[in-house]
């Protein structure tokens, strides 16, 4: 066992989850931690919290500022929640561009308007040079649970549909792109949106709509894995139907990455009863956010807890819970 | 297309009993486990992976000098891949969280931006590679010397192929009725660089691609030559590898490089099987300008990393596997980089894998 923090730990796979196990969970655990679902739930109001470390700050699609309101109000609104309330915590490094921070701060207004939320409490504190890296800011949200959803792994059962809201890897592309100088058409960009309004869209055809999650951190693998484990259920996705972009493929191919461990920002992964996915698609390909959505498999009652992957040939390879650190500072 | 060929192969592979083909590249191996090859294949035909991944065939030693150097306070610019190989006692990922600076690159030539913007600092780059990364290193010398860098060192550790093949032929315990060569090496060194193997030995080879249609046609070609064809390297990448390779790319690995005996994981020194930095280029070689002091150390572990690259066993007959070594915790190279032939074994599941 290392006995020091690795990047690794902050990179959403097999070893955050160990330090979640080891270290977080003995010291909080509490019946609505315990759930470690994206937000919690106090009664009706659901609550949550994220900090952002992107690197670089301004990139293609988005900025430190706009992720850090739209990856919370997702985050409570894939609890099934109406995101409300925000607060921004900012940690300045000395020297830091005073013109960035105004780009940085008026992309979180226009993100927060376009959610509909309000920002309504918040700290700022500088550190000196080199004991940050120009900007690291923590936002937590508070939001109001819709009646009559009930977003639950306990409500996942064999038979239910996989859907995704859109093409994969776009922003972990993006980003990667922009850390490595690699030219790639301007179409790929991130996705990192507000889903707030696509969800609410979703639930009003569907409340019974079982399982949300956003699929950042870790990818579609470290999603699917989660919920399969969690609903101890197995999942059959079928690569031929999952969305992905030519161009995120093959920049894939080149730095060695498999695009469902990519994050996303502005992606969700949805677990709905086989009988309104056809409804709940049509809404989502209404949505801005969701044009690309796509059924990409089932719930199955063999293989609980794991995730298997029908390629084009016909066979059934496993898709493991990522690792670990895949692109550090993705958010 | 690939219905046809999946019932060439059946068709071709009956009755030939058990047949055993190696996939010597790492990228090949992953591939071949995101496609669910194996388990279309019909049950006499069996894929052992071999030793084409650069992090696993890379000794202990290699680490501990790179650990060595970073301590030093050098940068050491590497792929992602090498970060969490483990040396004899630490891996670059622990040093880097105990303070060495160690960044991650993607092309060796970012190593020269990355010297450029530290001209107070010195910059080691990990290259370790076959004949696919060692062109873009070479590259990497000669840009860095035209420009006057003099802050860019490389720590060598480049492998060929060609000699390993022959290597493992040449060992009785390694038993393989064809290889399925890797495509990327053969797009720099050409389809004739492997004419040995039928000639010298014998054995069908064929060069593939990676998606799943080019690495059946591949297996497709072995099985020709198994069924009463000219044994021959099958070039099944026509589109991309020529006879002759890329002769730009290897004008500039010799301008840079001569061919020297270096050591392989599992496989020992294996005569002229590296490259090292010619003379004029010993300016760039760190463990020529400033040699690494380390301790050696005779790590004892039940991890048979060695066997696993030679094809000898297959990752789950390690009795490490899966247990004390998983990619979380690993023991030996083959389990840490995401072409390494346990890893992908461990990840996808092996041959055990029933959905």
């Amino acid at each position: 066992m290392v006995n020091k923090i690795l990047m690794a730990h902050g990179a959403g796979g097999k070893l955050s989850a160990e330090l979640l196990r080891e270290v977080i969970l003995p010291a909080f655990g509490n019946p609505i931690l315990n759930e470690l679902h994206d937000g919690a739930k106090i009664g009706r109001l659901a609550m949550t919290t994220d900090s952002y470390v992107v690197r670089p700050i301004f990139f293609r699609g988005g900025d430190i500022g706009k992720l850090s309101i739209c990856g919370t109000v997702n985050d409570l609104a894939v609890t099934g929640a109406v995101p409300k309330y925000i607060s921004v915590g900012a940690i300045l490094e000395e020297g830091f561009d005073f013109d960035a921070l105004k780009r940085i701060v008026n992309s979180m207004s226009a993100a927060a308007r376009e959610a509909g939320v309000q920002i309504v409490t918040g700290d700022t504190k500088v550190v000196g040079r080199g004991q940050a890296d120009g900007i690291f800011i923590n936002t937590a949200g508070v939001g109001e649970l819709i009646d009559g959803v009930d977003i639950s792994a306990k409500k996942i059962c064999a038979g239910m549909k996989i859907l995704v809201s859109g093409t994969l890897g776009d922003h972990a592309v993006a980003i990667l792109a922009r850390r490595h100088g690699l030219e790639l058409p301007e179409n790929i960009k991130s996705d990192c949106a507000p889903l707030n309004g696509l969800i609410h869209d979703m639930l009003a055809v569907e409340p019974r709509i079982a399982m949300l999650r956003d699929a950042t951190r870790g990818g579609l693998a470290a999603v699917l894995n989660e919920i399969a484990q969690a609903a101890n259920v197995g999942i059959l996705i079928d690569e031929a139907k999952i969305p992905v972009r030519e161009e995120v493929r093959g920049a894939c191919d080149i730095l060695g990455f498999d695009v469902l461990e990519l994050a996303n920002e502005g992606k969700i992964v949805a677990v709905v009863p086989a009988e309104s996915a056809d409804k709940i698609l049509a809404v989502m390909r209404g949505n801005v956010y969701g044009v690309d959505a796509a059924e990409i498999g089932e719930v199955v009652t063999n293989s609980a807890g794991k995730v298997g992957l029908r390629t084009p040939l016909g066979s059934v390879r496993i898709v493991d819970m990522p690792a670990g650190e895949l692109v550090p500072r993705i958010c | 297309m690939t219905d046809a060929l999946i019932k060439k192969i059946a068709r071709l592979a009956e009755g030939k009993g058990e047949l055993r083909f190696m996939e010597v590249c790492g990228t090949h191996t992953v591939a071949i486990f995101r496609s669910g090859i194996r388990q279309i294949l019909p049950a006499n035909v069996e894929l052992v992976s071999g030793p084409g991944c650069p992090v696993c065939v890379t000794g202990d030693e290699y680490i501990d000098k790179a650990i060595a150097y970073a301590q030093r306070g050098f940068i050491v610019a590497t792929f992602g891949d090498m970060l969490k190989v483990p040396g004899s006692r630490s891996s670059l990922a622990q040093a880097q969280a105990e303070g060495a600076d160690v960044r991650i690159v993607y092309s060796p030539l970012d190593s020269i931006r990355l010297a450029q913007e530290n001209p107070r600092r010195r910059v080691i780059f990990l290259a370790v590679g076959f004949e696919t990364t060692a062109p873009t290193a070479a590259a990497t010398v000669l840009a860095a010397k035209a420009q006057g860098v003099t802050n860019l060192f490389m720590l060598s550790a480049q492998k060929l192929v060609p000699p390993a093949l022959r290597f493992l032929l040449n060992d009785a315990t390694t038993k393989v009725d064809g290889f399925l060569l890797p495509g990327h090496v053969a797009v720099v060194i050409g389809a004739d660089a492997f004419s040995f193997l039928a000639t010298e030995f014998k054995v069908p080879s064929a060069i593939g691609g990676f998606e799943s249609e080019e690495i059946l046609l591949a297996l497709t070609s072995l099985l020709e030559q198994l069924d009463g064809g000219e044994v021959e390297v099958a070039n099944d990448y026509r589109a991309v590898v020529k006879a002759e390779g890329n002769v730009a790319a290897q004008r500039i690995l010799s301008q840079v490089y001569e061919v020297a005996d270096v050591e392989w994981r599992g496989m020992g020194i294996i005569p002229a099987s590296g490259l090292k930095m010619r003379e004029e280029f010993a300016a760039f070689d760190i463990e020529r300008v400033e040699p690494a002091q380390i301790e050696h150390v005779g790590k004892k572990t039940a991890c048979r990393c060695g066997e696993v690259l030679r094809g000898v066993v297959k990752p789950a007959e390690c009795p490490l596997f899966g247990k004390a070594c998983t990619p979380l915790h690993a023991v030996g190279a083959c389990m840490v980089s995401v072409e390494g032939v346990c890893a992908a074994w461990y990840k996808y599941g092996g041959n055990n894998f029933k959905w």
